[in-house]
């Protein structure tokens, strides 16, 4: 189709949409857009989603709220055809439809902005906007065409400075995901879903944002809008459903007639108090750990001070992009401090230092077992003893036999079954991979533990136990620091609480004295300011 | 609640179901008998096409002989790549370490004492390698380039020492060494098997291949574990280097002169060898003997083709077929015993890459 067709043609479709929209807007029963029913999908033995409903209607902004492994982005991956459910209907304009692949979504008007931003840094804007479905004449590019297309959904997207022949790569993550907008209008779509947009920007950037979701929605585009921050959802949303471990909590609220004290009870719930186990009482005498003072990283978070006693659980709650994770991995010296101390007993750390970690007797089971915790294709005994092989080698010489017996003892205390240490690493769940890692630690000797999601890819019933190990550990003396997504997780476990948001400590408390609601609260509060 | 796991448990991570010749030869022990079998083959075929000529001890001797030096340099590079690393230089390496131990002042020294000059190979090799692995660990620059540069570095470095003049060995102690043998066996092959035997017991009974397979398979996880991968990259590209350096001598016996020119694309015969022999060129496995039976199945094949009278143009298009045809079997296994022994998704949210839409 050569490019003034083209653009004729979606000038014809939003003519006609807009007719579509006069017409919605006086019937009394807004036919549904997109209707979702009894939606279903497992990946192995994890139920992602359990049977989800939504209406989606033209020109709306429908927001969808849950937590961290509520079902989300499985949602999302479903509607954009990257995932195909088990059970259930997706209706569109009225018809029952299947989702093949991406490609088949876009085709009906289904675009999908996701959270992790799919541009390709090298090509420029004009043509990651343009990326599959280029405008060419016999193979050659029409540049001059495909330029004005881009310099006109630039202005519309409230970005006319930027010019269509800059390089994506050197752009701002607001300005990426401008581009990515771009690309999804590039298409003619009815229907734009946008998980959590505004993660990376700032309140200004959130303000044009919202500006372009109402141009949208004026033009009879829905949009289907991820976010954390409620507040968010008071500003531009119409209507909300709730998701809670994979299933409909709520669908189809009105925005103004919903409190947000109700949409963070529906998002909470409060009935899994019991997965965690009883916490010890701290002997008074417990000493100081882990003592860290005045820790900061350049952009990431500063001033952070906290000390762990033996036997006591720390928790750090805060959202993701909050800076959780970064203090933890920049204790531990994964990443170099730009200044503050840690220190492990009587031991200072070098900075940058994972070495002088192990050393001091700290470990550390990463966020992203797989990629940074484990060798996935060797024996679970390699795995087991990767921090202390040298201590059971003679010299040189490694003894495999004195390290299969060393896993094996592990393995029986941690009740990783079948105790087998010569099994291959990847084959294990996700459960059990986590044992395999704090069997690491275990073996080499920690005394202090940092945990990043530790139940992150592990199903609930190992779950729990994954808990009592963690508390058995507290309880023989390790000091522990733990980070989760899942403010209830940190809660539960810890004796201690920090609260983090932006890279700072905004308070820290007993876990009892202090709810998820209120978590929430603070944590909503230190983003907004 | 233990209850409750357990069953779970054992369920995700009963052992998969494998047609047992399939696991076999996924193995490495499987895949080395395959390439023997591949190598006893191509005897056969030697031996039906060239007869006589091909099978007689002489030859067999020779074949060990012409794998020798490509072989020293192929267990060397047998450490990088099962590191995840690569190592483009070491023909080079050897060329500039050939010049090293050749420039008459060296000779001269040497002419009490033979075993300086290969000394001074061995030193320039190792030399070479400590440059290309602090390049790497500590520069941060990809093998693959920081490589690349030394190769094409001591490649000048070589021709700039000798003014690209042929340097003539006139040491009779270090020629007369190497023409002599043991039990027949020439002492540049009873190098190839001792370097080969030190390779294998360093690379499976030392802590020092553990580090190496560990940092190979996830260097993250390793130095989160607490290895100290940098200094253990830098050691690496060492041994590559000294390997270099002890195939440049053995060169030198051979050719009884050092030049410039000596180990050109030795780097692609050493590396094709190592992957053939069934060592992840992405790292985290790596076969000694997988090595060894590459290089002998490459020397072999050229052998076969030189007594049939083929040109070495024939040969060349043969090897390549075979790399395609060794690696393309080396996936298959490998997808194979990935689908068939991967559990369950890893996460609540799966967190597969978004498609491009």
């Amino acid at each position: 189709m050569c490019g003034l067709e083209r653009a004729m043609h979606v000038q014809f479709r939003r003519a006609l949409a807009m007719c579509y929209v006069r017409r919605v807007i006086k019937d009394d029963h807004p036919e549904s857009l997109l209707e979702v029913r009894g939606l279903t999908k497992s990946f192995g033995a994890v139920r992602a989603l359990r049977g989800v409903d939504l209406d989606v209607r033209p020109g709306e902004v429908h927001c969808v709220l849950g937590q961290n492994g509520a079902g989300k982005s499985t949602l999302i991956k479903t509607l954009s055809g990257a995932h195909q459910p088990d059970a259930g209907e997706i209706r569109w304009k009225g018809e029952v439809v299947t989702l093949a692949d991406p490609v088949a979504a876009l085709e009906l008007g289904i675009a999908t902005m996701y959270q992790e931003l799919d541009v390709v840094g090298g090509l420029t804007i004009a043509e990651n906007i343009f990326l599959g479905h280029e405008h060419a004449t016999a193979g050659v590019l029409n540049r001059r065409e495909t330029n004005r297309l881009t310099r006109e959904l630039m202005k519309r997207l409230g970005h006319p400075d930027l010019s269509p022949s800059r390089e994506v790569g050197g752009l701002s993550p607001a300005n990426q995901q401008i581009v990515s907008m771009a690309r999804a209008l590039s298409h003619d779509i009815s229907l734009m879903i946008m998980d959590e947009p505004s993660a990376v920007l700032d309140s200004e950037e959130v303000d044009n944002l919202f500006r372009v979701v109402g141009e949208l929605t004026k033009e009879g585009i829905a949009v289907i809008y991820i976010s954390h921050r409620l507040e968010e959802i008071d500003r531009i949303g119409d209507r909300i459903s709730v998701l809670k471990d994979g299933s409909s909590r709520a669908s189809n609220l009105d925005v103004k007639k919903t409190p947000t004290r109700k949409l963070i009870s529906l998002m909470t719930g409060t009935d899994i108090d019991h997965m965690f186990p009883p916490r010890a009482t701290l002997p008074a005498d417990a000493p100081v750990v882990l003592e860290v003072e005045g820790l900061s990283l350049r952009g990431k978070f500063s001033d952070v001070n906290l000390t762990v006693r033996a036997g006591e659980v720390v928790g750090l709650a805060g959202l993701v992009g909050s800076g959780r994770s970064e203090i933890l991995e920049t204790i531990y010296g994964h990443r170099k401090a730009t200044s503050g101390t840690v220190r492990v007993g009587d031991t200072t750390l070098r900075a940058g230092s994972v070495m002088s970690s192990v050393a001091a007797n700290m470990g550390l089971s990463p966020e992203e077992r797989k990629s940074q915790g484990l060798l996935l294709e060797e024996p679970i005994y390699r795995n087991a003893t990767l921090s202390a092989f040298t201590r059971f080698a003679k010299g040189w010489l490694l003894d495999e036999r004195a390290e299969r017996r060393a896993t094996k003892t592990q393995m029986t205390a941690l009740e990783l079954r079948p105790a087998e240490p010569d099994r291959i690493t990847r084959t294990l769940s996700g459960g059990n991979q986590q044992k395999v890692m704090l069997a690491r630690w275990l073996i080499h000797g920690t005394e202090v533990l940092l945990l990043d999601e530790p139940t992150r890819g592990v199903d609930v019933g190992a779950r729990m136990e994954i808990y009592r190990l963690i508390r058995e550990l507290a309880a023989a003396g390790t000091a522990l620091l733990i980070v989760s997504s899942e403010i209830e997780e940190v809660l539960g476990l810890s004796d201690r609480v920090l609260v983090v948001a932006d890279g700072r400590v905004l308070v820290e408390r007993n876990s009892t004295d202090i709810d998820e609601h209120g978590v929430l609260d603070l944590v909503m509060k230190g983003s907004a300011a | 609640m233990s209850d409750v796991t357990v069953p779970g448990d054992l369920k995700a991570d009963r052992p998969a179901r494998v047609n047992p010749a399939r696991r076999f030869f996924a193995s490495g022990a499987g895949r080395s008998i395959g390439l023997l079998i591949a190598l006893l083959v191509l005897v056969a075929v030697g031996a039906v096409t060239a007869g006589e000529n091909f099978m007689n001890a002489n030859n067999m001797l020779v074949i060990l002989r012409y794998a020798s030096v490509i072989g020293v340099v192929a267990i060397g590079v047998t450490f990088v790549i099962t590191a995840g690393g690569i190592d483009l230089s070491v023909g080079s390496v050897l060329g500039l370490a050939s010049i090293m131990a050749t420039i008459g002042a060296i000779q001269t020294a040497a002419s009490g004492f033979w075993p300086l000059m290969v000394f001074v190979a061995i030193a320039t090799g190792v030399i070479a390698g400590l440059l290309n692995g602090l390049i790497i660990a500590y520069g941060k620059v990809v093998a693959f380039m920081a490589t690349l540069a030394m190769l094409v570095a001591a490649r000048g470095l070589a021709e700039l020492i000798s003014d690209r003049q042929t340097q003539i060995v006139d040491n009779q102690g270090f020629l007369s060494f190497f023409r002599s043998d043991l039990l027949g066996v020439s002492w540049v092959v009873w190098i190839f098997a001792i370097v080969a035997l030190i390779g294998w017991f360093v690379l499976n009974r030392t802590t020092f291949g553990r580090r190496t397979v560990a940092i190979g398979g996830n260097a993250t996880a390793a130095r989160l574990a607490g290895v100290n991968v940098k200094r253990h990259t830098v050691y690496l590209y060492m041994i590559a280097g000294a390997c270099a350096g002890v195939a440049a001598t053995m060169l030198l016996s051979r050719t009884t002169a050092g030049t410039s020119t000596h180990g050109q694309l030795y780097e692609l015969d050493a590396i094709a060898a190592v992957v053939v022999g069934g060592t992840l060129l992405i790292g985290g496995r790596g076969t000694i003997g997988g090595t060894v039976l590459g290089v002998l199945l490459f020397a072999t094949l050229t052998n076969v083709f030189t007594q049939n009278n083929l040109s070495t143009s024939v040969q060349l298009v043969a090897k390549g077929i075979i790399i395609v045809i060794a690696v393309m079997l080396q996936q298959r296994f490998a997808n194979r015993e990935a689908a068939s022994s991967s559990g369950p998704p890893a996460a609540t949210v799966p967190s597969a890459s978004p498609p491009v839409a």
